[in-house]
């Protein structure tokens, strides 16, 4: 019931729901991105990141770092909270859990389905995948054919079975259709998730809706972006959008016509939230769309901390630290590469 | 004139009155105890389980919020005694005075002293708790909160005292008919 879930939520979430906010705690802060932006090669950032929360996790590493070992160890990290939290939760709270590495797996198999299309070896590509997505039998995906192969002789025993009843055909696996394959996917994920968070009820499903629904439009607008100027055909295209979030279902018709970004930039300052991103751009500039979005998503995250006694707090949670992962790998970049000047072009502070 | 207080209109008046003013009473006692004690388990595991999460991060926070536990505690404490002082106002009457008006009324008033009391300090400790999980998380990521977040649960507390207030109140004028 919305508004008592006081009473009762502390019974099986009050000690995890305590443990999060600890780690949330631990995140860099502002002063932290500056110290580390100072920073003239990758011994002095691993000498600033002793002193945070990464600092066991970084400290055995051999002096010559490259970029990859520090983005490794700090997901290392971000896998360890992760583990530690699920495997002291109950039902619901594990589902919900569970829910928010479907995404890493979905990124995952593309991830190997296109390397095996590029040649590439089965090792090197799983040492690529990121940690939370992985499962049992993920190496196999390398022999399929074809996306009915791969249904059948993988992904049928994982959790991504049910997703792929839209995405069943003999066709061969090429460039094209593994990314209609990965948005197929992750718009099947999504509606499942949202449904799953509407059946939780109270705070837990205002605050999901209202970041999942951000998440719906944002792939909205970025496969509308990247499919322009492609082969992908607008029926083909408005398949691929979620049913739900600000945009559905009349946002979803005009994206689906557009061909270029000023179109795409017409369509969106219709709907206040996003004419606000989209003003802080000027004509013509897609590049900061990204980083205006991921400033958008840290925002509402940071907002679902306000409130008690819900699992929203997870999600954030994990997507902040994906973000802080990120803006790490940037800065470490930057600063291997002596670019100094572009860091600021990419780190989304938080707090 | 007593036998004819006992003629109503509607049965279920009737049946009313011919309960014992003891069964009242006792029960008065029990819920008084029963649900204060209910309230404050209630209040502790709710602040309990958020201290005990927030402490491994930030460990300097445990023994001040210690005292959400006490307030908490001091909810079950107020059920104690009106409990223990309800049941001193119980006194023996003769069985041809059981049912008398007088007799009635200090049962009736037994019985509400305790439910006033229980109620009250059921909402009191649940009050107290949910505060005292915000004070402890809040108190890990910023300790300057922790005073005016525990200015709030005393404010709750006074809740479980007004109820202990107007419980002794009704009960003392729970007198039995003299022999």
């Amino acid at each position: 019931m919305y508004g008592f879930e006081a009473l009762t939520f502390n019974i099986h979430g009050g000690y995890l729901e305590a443990i999060v906010r600890g780690h949330r705690a631990g995140l860099l802060t502002t002063a932290d991105y500056n110290n580390l932006c100072q920073c003239e090669n990758l011994d002095d950032i691993k000498m600033h990141l002793s002193a945070t929360k990464y600092g066991s996790y970084l400290q055995n590493e051999p002096s010559p770092l490259h970029t990859t070992t520090i983005v490794e160890k700090c997901t290392l990290k971000l896998v360890d909270d992760y583990k530690h939290m699920l495997c002291q939760a109950t039902e619901p709270m594990s589902t919900f859990l569970e829910y928010i590495r479907y995404g890493h797996m979905i990124d995952n198999v593309v991830l190997i389905v296109t390397g095996t299309l590029h040649e590439r070896d089965v090792q090197e590509l799983l040492e690529k995948c990121h940690p939370l997505g992985m499962f049992d039998s993920i190496a196999t995906l390398a022999v399929a054919q074809n996306m009915r192969e791969l249904y059948r002789l993988v992904l049928v025993d994982t959790p991504l079975a049910p997703y792929f009843s839209e995405c069943l055909t003999s066709e061969d696996l090429d460039d094209m259709n593994i990314e209609i394959m990965r948005n197929t996917l992750y718009k099947a994920y999504l509606e499942d998730f949202y449904k799953f968070c509407q059946k939780l009820g109270g705070a837990t499903s205002e605050i999901m809706s209202d970041l999942l629904a951000f998440e719906a439009d944002r792939r909205a607008v970025n496969i509308t972006i990247n499919s322009i100027g492609t082969e992908l055909t607008r029926e083909d295209r408005k398949k691929l959008y979620s049913n739900f979030g600000l945009l559905y279902p009349y946002g979803h018709e005009e994206l689906a016509i557009c061909e270029d970004i000023d179109q795409v930039r017409g369509v969106m300052e219709k709907y206040p939230p996003y004419q606000a991103i989209f003003s802080k751009m000027s004509y013509g500039e897609s590049q900061m769309l990204d980083k205006a979005f991921y400033e958008e998503e840290v925002r509402r995250l940071c907002l679902a901390f306000e409130q008690q006694f819900h699992y929203a707090v997870f999600f954030a949670y994990m997507r902040l630290r994906e973000q802080e992962i990120r803006n790490l790998m940037w800065i470490s970049e930057c600063v291997a590469q002596n670019q100094k000047s572009r860091i600021h072009d990419s780190v989304v502070y938080m707090f | 004139m007593s036998g004819a207080a006992a003629i109503h209109a509607s049965s279920w008046a009737a049946a009313l009155v011919r309960i014992s003013p003891y069964t009242f009473s006792a029960i008065g006692i029990a819920i008084s105890i029963g649900v204060s004690v209910l309230g404050a388990a209630w209040g502790i595991y709710i602040t309990g389980s958020s201290l005990i999460g927030a402490a491994i991060e930030a460990p300097r926070i445990t023994s001040k919020n210690l005292i959400s536990v006490i307030f908490c505690e001091a909810v079950a404490i107020y059920g104690v005694i009106v409990a223990i002082i309800l049941q001193t106002k119980l006194e023996s009457v003769p069985s041809s005075k059981m049912y008398d008006p007088e007799s009635l009324r200090a049962g009736y008033a037994i019985f509400a002293s305790g439910i006033i009391v229980g109620f009250a300090n059921l909402v009191c400790g649940l009050c107290v708790g949910i505060i005292g999980s915000s004070c402890a998380l809040s108190d890990a990521q910023n300790s300057t909160l922790f005073v005016k977040i525990l200015v709030i649960e005393i404010f709750g507390s006074a809740l479980g005292l007004f109820g202990v207030i107007v419980g002794i109140i009704m009960s003392a004028q729970a007198t039995w008919p003299t022999k």
